[in-house]
């Protein structure tokens, strides 16, 4: 068979996921891309853009709200992945698949189910005042912590999961020669694990941190809207066929945040191509 | 080699799942000495050691270090080092930080470190490879590398896990030259683990030949070879012909219908014995004046020797010889009383030692480097 033949052939069989690509990726990015730079009576403009500085603080927010869910995902996961990538074979499975439980329910019905956990006549406060009185209340609900809480348990699984991947990975016997050049239980985890981990707590930031600043619908539940996030702007700008322009810039916007951080993200990681992919 | 004992096991016994490993194992190993622990795969060698370095405890029995009880010592605070089997260099350090690893723990100043550092990779011959990327390193400098890592820190004992086993053969000989050199250069006392016998007859000071986690025997490599203990021993360490024999009485012996003199005493008379003769110590002789007869059954040509086997007496013997006999030649042989070793019957009795079933395509495969299981 010529190298031509098989070549054509190959690109056939990629045939499905070209058109998939072209119909569900490009396609709907030039029309964000051509909505963005056009009024509603289609002509070209950069209205759009401007418009967004009555944004700057649901951008500002967002962003925010996101970096501190991610550190917080980072300072939880980092430890509990570490953890099990410790237990023994057996345990792990069982750690792992909790971990990914909550996943399996669906979005909408976890965002609801915290809030009734978190709200004043919730579970929690009817514990705190069972014990400590009636007058006892711990306003959590409406608040930017009620957010950020949303966050976290939401996305936590994505930062463990490629953390725990790169960590069970880990020749054990690395641990092992660094004990016995002389390093204790801290330092082997300071100077030789967490290096070599690197790969997954980049891709655990970025899966946690790009669906974290676009996200919507935690905020309008867990902080009672008072607390808009660009996510939901968006969402409203689209909910109303005169404003998709605006909606559109927004969303390229927010694209290129994205896009720029995980570029920056990645100069982190300088091993390419090892682990840290979404399991 | 002197004769300070450095480490000392004490009835070490160790089990993984319900599973013996190690059966009380009794082992003094000296100052300066090179000691290699030899045996098949799952003999317990590679425990032993992990023992030694800490990554394990014993169930049983005391870990001595210089006439202390190191048991619960961690190993990071032993004065030991381990080259590993499959090197554990760190993949994100350059090769000088990787040697410079074990010093920048000790927080020395970065010029003694430069200094060491470099010492140690004159030492293993890898001069000017300092900002080289470990992994971009071939198994041989990798392998250098790892010891370098080691040696740095001037241990009291460098133990070495089947260093050599995933080289190839040429690189796997110059390394066993350049070791025993880098032992004798720093003097520190090298443990080593192997399943090679030539390996460990040719660097080692001691043998320690193991087998079902016990000791067999432990001796100089020309002790071991000559007069193994046990049939195991005779078997593991090159070719042997092992036959049943009766000790008469002290310096005679009878096997294959036969009464030879030999060097043996202190059997009680009577008693069955093993009788362990070398392929090369037998002499064919004209069948006017032999000691025995025998029936050639194969003659395999191995360049400076002829690998023959005859039957004697219903029992196949190997030998080595420089005499050019033909298949279904009747032959006879010789052998001198000095070339005659006798043995104590042991759980090994019979497994081994006769050539009926042998064949060249089984000896290689036995001899490929087993991943050890242990």
């Amino acid at each position: 068979m010529t190298a031509t033949v098989k070549k054509s052939r190959r690109s056939l069989t990629a045939a499905p996921h070209i058109v998939w690509a072209i119909l569900f990726i490009i396609a709907p990015l030039i029309f964000v891309a051509v909505y963005s730079f056009t009024a509603s009576d289609g002509s070209f403009t950069f209205e759009n853009f401007a418009a967004l500085g009555d944004y700057t603080d649901a951008f500002v927010r967002s962003a925010s709200y996101s970096l501190i869910a991610t550190f917080i995902c980072l300072l939880i996961g980092y430890p509990l992945a570490y953890a099990i990538s410790n237990a023994a074979p057996k345990m792990q499975r069982i750690l792992i698949m909790m971990v990914m439980l909550p996943m399996w329910i669906n979005f909408l019905i976890r965002t609801y189910a915290i809030m009734k956990i978190l709200e004043d006549t919730g579970i929690i406060n009817t514990v705190l005042q069972a014990i400590f009185g009636e007058e006892f209340e711990l306003h959590m609900i409406n608040t930017p912590g009620a957010v950020i809480f949303g966050m976290v348990y939401d996305y936590l699984p994505y930062m463990v999961l490629p953390i725990y991947t790169v960590l069970q990975k880990l020749d054990p016997k690395l641990s092992e020669a660094a004990a016995d050049l002389g390093c204790n239980k801290v330092q082997t985890l300071f100077k030789v694990t967490l290096p070599l981990s690197v790969s997954g707590i980049v891709s655990g930031i970025t899966m946690v941190f790009v669906p974290s600043i676009s996200t919507f619908y935690i905020s309008q539940k867990l902080g009672g809207g008072q607390y808009l996030l660009i996510g939901d702007a968006i969402e409203t700008a689209f909910g109303n066929t005169t404003t998709y322009n605006i909606g559109a810039s927004m969303s390229l916007v927010l694209m290129i945040i994205v896009l720029l951080s995980t570029a920056i993200m990645n100069r982190f990681d300088k091993s390419e191509n090892e682990g840290g992919a979404i399991v | 080699m002197n004769n300070e004992k450095l480490i000392e096991l004490r009835s070490i016994s160790k089990s993984y799942d319900g599973e013996k490993v190690l059966r009380s194992i009794d082992l003094d190993i000296h100052k300066k000495e090179f000691v290699t622990l030899l045996g098949p795969s799952g003999c317990g060698k590679t425990t032993t050691l992990r023992i030694i370095a800490g990554f394990e405890n014993p169930d049983e029995g005391e870990v001595i270090f210089e006439g202390k009880k190191i048991n619960e010592i961690p190993p990071y605070k032993r004065h030991i080092n381990t080259v590993f089997q499959r090197y554990a260099l760190f993949p994100n350090l350059n090769v000088y930080e990787n040697i410079a690893f074990g010093l920048r723990l000790k927080k020395l100043s970065d010029e003694e470190i430069k200094q060491r550092v470099s010492e140690m990779l004159a030492l293993v011959n890898l001069k000017g490879f300092e900002k080289r990327d470990v992994t971009s390193l071939s198994g041989g400098q990798q392998q250098r590398v790892a010891i370098a890592r080691a040696l740095i820190n001037k241990p009291e004992v460098l133990l070495l896990d089947e260093p050599l086993g995933a080289l190839d053969l040429k690189l796997r000989k110059d390394m066993q030259v350049e070791l025993k050199r880098m032992q004798r250069q720093t003097g520190i006392t090298f443990v080593y683990v192997t399943h090679d016998q030539e390996e460990a007859l040719s660097m080692s000071d001691t043998v320690v030949v193991m087998a079902n986690g016990e000791i067999q025997q432990i001796g100089t490599p020309e002790k071991i070879y000559n007069e193994p203990e046990n049939a195991f021993v005779a078997d593991f360490i090159g070719e042997s012909n092992i036959v049943n024999g009766t000790m008469i009485k002290d310096y005679l012996v009878s096997f294959a219908g036969q009464t030879f003199t030999c060097e043996d005493a202190g059997f009680a008379p009577g008693e069955p014995v093993d009788v362990v003769v070398r392929p090369e110590d037998i002499d064919i002789v004209p069948v006017e004046n032999c000691m025995l007869t025998g029936k050639v059954t194969s003659v395999t040509f191995k360049g400076d020797y002829y690998e023959i086997i005859v039957d004697i007496d219903n029992f196949k013997w190997m030998i080595e010889t420089t005499d050019r006999v033909k298949p279904g030649q009747t032959i006879g042989i010789s052998i001198d009383p000095y070339e005659i070793q006798v043995m104590k019957k042991s759980e090994f009795s019979g497994m081994f030692g006769d050539y009926s079933t042998f064949s060249d395509e089984m000896e290689h495969l036995s001899e490929l480097p087993a991943e050890d299981a242990e």
